[in-house]
């Protein structure tokens, strides 16, 4: 019995690896692999000649900001929703936080769409603030609030469970001890937060680097005005360039795995603070 | 007696606490209300302007019909592979010790972190016409890029974590011993599985599943890369909806928005609101 099942078990593992191994390296490896290789086989120079291309080099320089700025809205935006439906209570509080998950459940086009019918020339908001000289739909802002829309849960979504987690208790003796309620939440609440904060950052970040529906809609692809690097990729594989197309996007997932790679480092951070 | 103190004091600070309360539980909920609910509210106005009978003639047409059936496949085919994949990679990722652990751990998480059209390019890379795979491939008379495979590999690559990372953490803490309980008292690895795992897991396996679900039906980028977007052949739902919306055909984007949104949106609704109630 004890050998019979022990062969059965050494098999079906020897099975579960194969078959794992094997999806993951077909569908996420070597691809990846694939990309990398004729990318770098151009040689490395010209990916440098390509990356600095001047509408490749403002479609990454776009992208970077643009994520830069969401990101530090998203992360004081994301903290105090977090905040809110963790400490305070308020009428409807548990439609809102299942509304919370909103942006992720919509394809990206169709967030686009709605930004463009609520912002966009024919609108009743969209006129009104052309009258006043702002432009959304087709200019920069829309970029940052398409990426706002999307990345929305992230930041929420990594400090809510922290937060609850965190004992009151030990904000309560700060304030006993005579600390204000800024500097309890300074020197107190903050630094407990902090890797959840960085870690919803962080996702939201990569996620920003790589939108492309919501930004395309939203933006268009105006070369050197509103074209980000996901938009330029695709502008150029759709007019058989796929050498510009490359180059941006090695830099593109490079710079994803930096950000995994960060993350990983927080979570590890994150965990040795909570023991 | 000291806590009653700490208690006298924090009283007296207390009305001009519940003044900033408010005041930053209204902030909050206005920039959400103006972030994300104001844009889909517009979006179902106008969807509905014109009444229900234009709404419905919205989704009217042979393409949207064709894309929507593409979509529904698609997104099945999807689910089933990746869930069973996934199931498997998270046993091997907690269960498992092998070499490249951390390494294998990072990788499954790319399809998060990849851009969808760099995802989509990767795969015209590897499989388009001139591709090295490819080439071998269209030899053989199969064709990926521009064709139907093109479309389930874009959506299995772009959904492939969602069951995994949400499996991981409930085996994790399950710990090893129910299984080997299991074990001992003569099950077999199946029996083990649907009888012990599978009850554990439940709850992460749905919610990874409705991820996955929602990501597959609404999976624009990678999919209109990968695809060439060819109408009445792999045109998916989301495509469809750019191709009205580029075209004006506003009503037969908007329509076709509020269905897809809608369901992905119900179908996230009711998985949270089974995982609270299963929790009470």
């Amino acid at each position: 019995m004890p050998s019979r099942s022990g062969r059965f078990a050494l098999s079906s593992d020897a099975l579960i690896k194969a078959a794992v191994f094997s999806y993951v390296g077909l569908l996420v490896i070597l691809p990846i692999l694939a990309i990398s290789f004729q990318a770098l086989g151009q040689g490395l120079g010209k990916i440098w000649d390509d990356v600095l291309q001047p509408q490749a080099w403002f479609s990454l320089r776009l992208t970077f900001l643009s994520a830069v700025a969401m990101a530090i809205v998203n992360a004081i935006t994301g903290t105090a929703m977090a905040w809110v439906l963790v400490r305070h209570d308020f009428p409807g509080k548990p439609v809102v936080n299942s509304l919370i998950d909103l942006p992720f459940a919509l394809p990206t086009n169709v967030t686009g769409l709605m930004l463009v019918v609520l912002y966009g020339p024919v609108s009743a908001l969209g006129k009104f603030l052309k009258v006043r000289g702002i432009e959304i739909i087709y200019a920069q802002p829309g970029i940052i609030l398409a990426l706002l829309f999307v990345t929305f849960p992230f930041v929420v979504r990594s400090v809510q469970p922290v937060l609850m987690e965190l004992e009151k208790d030990i904000e309560e003796a700060a304030a006993t001890l005579g600390a204000g309620r800024f500097a309890t939440f300074r020197r107190v609440v903050l630094p407990h937060l902090l890797p959840s904060i960085l870690t919803g950052v962080a996702l939201a970040f990569s996620r920003a680097l790589g939108e492309f529906g919501s930004v395309v809609v939203v933006a268009g692809n105006i070369p050197m005005k509103t074209q980000v690097a996901p938009v330029f990729i695709y502008g150029e594989i759709e007019s058989y360039n796929p050498r510009g197309a490359l180059a941006v996007s090695l830099v593109l997932l490079l710079s994803s795995l930096i950000v995994l790679i960060l993350l990983n480092l927080l979570q590890r951070w994150g965990r040795e603070r909570g023991t | 007696m000291e806590h009653s103190i700490a208690a006298v004091q924090v009283r007296p600070s207390a009305k001009r606490k519940s003044w900033k309360h408010g005041a930053m539980t209204a902030g909050t909920l206005g920039w959400f209300l103006i972030l994300v609910l104001l844009p889909v509210a517009a979006l179902l106005m106008e969807a509905c302007q014109s009444g229900p009978i234009a709404f419905l003639r919205g989704l009217q047409g042979e393409a949207a019909a064709y894309a929507f059936w593409l979509t529904l496949w698609t997104t099945i085919l999807a689910v089933v592979i990746n869930t069973i994949m996934g199931v498997l990679l998270a046993i091997l990722l907690v269960r498992y010790p092998f070499p490249g652990k951390t390494l294998f751990d990072g990788i499954v998480d790319l399809p998060f972190a990849v851009s969808p059209v760099v995802a989509g390019f990767m795969f015209i890379v590897l499989f388009g016409p001139q591709g090295v795979l490819g080439r071998w491939f269209e030899a053989g008379g199969i064709k990926i890029v521009f064709a139907l495979p093109g479309v389930v590999l874009a959506t299995l690559f772009v959904t492939l974590p969602f069951v995994t990372r949400e499996v991981v953490p409930v085996l994790r803490e399950m710990g090893r011993e129910p299984e080997e309980v299991a074990f001992t008292l003569g099950a077999g690895r199946w029996q083990t599985f649907w009888k012990v795992t599978l009850p554990t897991i439940r709850w992460g396996l749905i919610y990874g599943i409705t991820l996955t679900t929602a990501r597959a039906l609404g999976e624009f980028g990678a999919v209109l890369v990968v695809s060439g977007n060819i109408i009445k052949r792999t045109q998916t739902a989301t495509l469809h909806i750019h191709q009205e919306f580029t075209d004006f055909h506003y009503q037969g984007a908007f329509s076709a928005s509020v269905v897809l949104g809608g369901i992905s949106f119900v179908l996230l609704l009711l998985t949270e609101f089974w995982k609270k109630r299963h929790k009470l």
